[in-house]
């Protein structure tokens, strides 16, 4: 689905943009060495390596205010890192890691001045696609994201689940091959977190995208991810790194409840509270 | 029912006031203990007698005094929201015309009008100056700070869909300051009506400035507060203009960012 997602956004979005080195539809590998960052004295980051290939979600939990959103930040280029090398694409100018990375932040951050469907439609918008067929573009989407008939609703008048919905269109129709989310159930309920946990697992089950996912949910990371990786409290370092053999079965209250389940939620629980301290 | 209601209040309160005001003129032994002359305070009933017969001369010069308040407060607009785009966009912009801007605010227009009226004679061009001058910074002050307002994680999340300087401001920064400038635009609207009377004032053939001052010299003091009467009108009716046009523009809840 997410493969027709990124087939759907249009030319005129590339060629609007028409910079040197646009990102291709082939994928493009996250890897991450000896990353640090600090802020001002305070050392957020200290020696974080990781590497994401094209299909994979990798999940990133920690103890909160360790960094995440900032490790995310660095990745999309969006804030220059102190040293290390962060290489998306193969490209590591933080200009072209900008232009490979779509970031979904902890808020959905919808304008609310536009409607839903002009919201999904932003990242479109803004490449240079006429008005008509960005709505056509996003439009052709909301069906199967469970929004159809809110496509002319505003912001304020979309129930919780259904504005990060919109966010993650708004994510996807930006056409690129790296997902960055910055906790995207954080602010839902339990019930409808899990709701929209499935519904990500379908949507990234056959797809093409590399995918980083910082939560603090340690299920999350473990039913949504192909490997979780642990970060210690500031300065962040990685304190483990979980394999997972079957991520993101369709059945997600049997897939949560499984024996290997439980087991991996225990040690990355167990990493978590050492790494905490 | 709750119409009549909300308005009976304040209706009461005018009443009230105006009836106390009509007695304190009327009845000799309150006037004299107050020192209220005809010629100093008229009664309300001689204001509102003044209203009716004078009707044709305060049309005419309000119809003059409004065309420089609705011309000047739009030069205003343009110059300031301008200006607030301009200081907005460019750091060295901000350092070089920011202190000029609030020093522009401190020139007494006392100072100010006769100059003008000497450069450019008794017509509309003096009086659309100072309203102006005095409408431009409340907008462009406000628009500014509606601009420096955006939130920084949309500013993060609009670079990282691809958009450069000028579609971030266009896309989030406008918008986000639109309800700012509006607010601006209210208190100007407000001032603008004093502004454009002074200018009259100090020089001029015309405008409802022109009359006051014209009643007073010949001790038509009935007049010169009818004159009021029509200015105050004038500036609730431009202000509630300013009101509808906000609401017709800004038609979503400008906290609706900071709550998601």
């Amino acid at each position: 689905m997410l493969t027709r997602l990124r087939e759907g956004t249009p030319d005129a979005a590339r060629e609007g943009r028409a910079r040197p080195g646009t990102p291709d539809d082939a994928g493009a590998p996250v890897r991450i060495e000896g990353l640090a960052h600090s802020f001002g004295e305070l050392r957020v980051i200290e020696r974080i390596g990781l590497e994401a290939e094209p299909g994979e979600v990798v999940g990133i939990v920690g103890p909160s205010g360790c960094g995440k959103t900032t490790l995310l930040e660095l990745v999309a280029g969006l804030r220059p890192a102190d040293s290390g090398t962060i290489s998306v694409g193969g490209r590591t100018a933080a200009e072209e890691r900008l232009e490979r990375c779509a970031y979904m932040p902890q808020r959905d951050l919808l304008l609310p001045w536009l409607s839903a469907l002009d919201n999904a439609a932003l990242a479109l918008r803004i490449a240079g696609a006429p008005r008509g067929g960005a709505r056509a573009q996003a439009g052709a989407h909301f069906e199967r994201l469970g929004l159809a008939g809110f496509e002319g609703a505003r912001p304020g008048e979309l129930s919780g689940g259904m504005r990060q919905r919109v966010a993650f269109l708004r994510t996807l129709m930006a056409g690129r091959p790296v997902l960055l989310l910055d906790e995207p159930f954080a602010s839902l309920d339990a019930i409808t977190r899990a709701e929209m946990q499935s519904w990500l697992a379908g949507v990234l089950g056959p797809d093409k995208h590399t995918v980083l996912l910082v939560t603090h949910d340690v299920e999350e990371a473990l039913y949504l991810s192909d490997r979780v990786l642990v970060l210690s409290s500031r300065p962040a370092r990685i304190a483990d790194r979980i394999e997972i053999t079957s991520p993101r079965m369709p059945d997600r209250s049997a897939a949560v409840t499984s024996a290997e389940f439980t087991a991996l939620k225990e040690r990355a629980l167990r990493s978590l509270a050492e790494a905490a301290r | 029912m709750s119409t009549a209601r909300r308005y009976l209040a304040p209706v009461a309160v005018i009443l009230v006031l105006l009836g106390a005001w009509e007695l304190a003129a009327r009845w000799d032994w309150i006037s004299n203990a107050l020192n209220i002359e005809d010629f100093l305070v008229p009664a309300p009933s001689d204001i509102a007698k003044s209203l009716w017969e004078d009707r044709s001369l305060l049309g005419s010069n309000a119809w003059v005094t409004l065309k420089e308040v609705v011309f000047g407060f739009a030069i205003a607009a343009v110059a300031g929201i301008g200006f607030a785009l301009l200081i907005h966009l460019s750091e060295t912009a901000r350092r070089a015309v920011y202190p000029l801007l609030v020093a522009s605010q401190t020139i007494p227009i006392v100072i100010l009008a006769p100059i003008l009226v000497v450069w450019f004679g008794f017509g509309l061009t003096p009086k659309l100056v100072i309203v102006a001058l005095i409408c431009f910074f409340p907008i462009t002050v406000n628009m500014l700070d509606g601009l420096r307002s955006v939130d920084p994680d949309l500013t993060k999340m609009l670079r990282s869909l691809g958009a450069g300087r000028l579609q971030r401001l266009w896309r989030a920064e406008i918008p986000t300051a639109l309800p700012y400038a509006f607010s601006g635009a209210r208190v100007a609207i407000t001032v603008s009506v004093i502004g454009a009377v002074f200018a009259e004032y100090v020089g001029s053939s015309e405008g409802l400035g022109h009359l006051i001052n014209q009643a007073q010299a010949q001790l038509l003091t009935a007049r010169s507060f009818a004159a009021v009467v029509v200015l105050s009108a004038m500036a609730i009716l431009l202000f509630a203009l300013v009101s509808l046009i906000e609401r017709k523009v800004i038609t979503w809840d400008s906290r609706e960012l900071t709550r998601s």
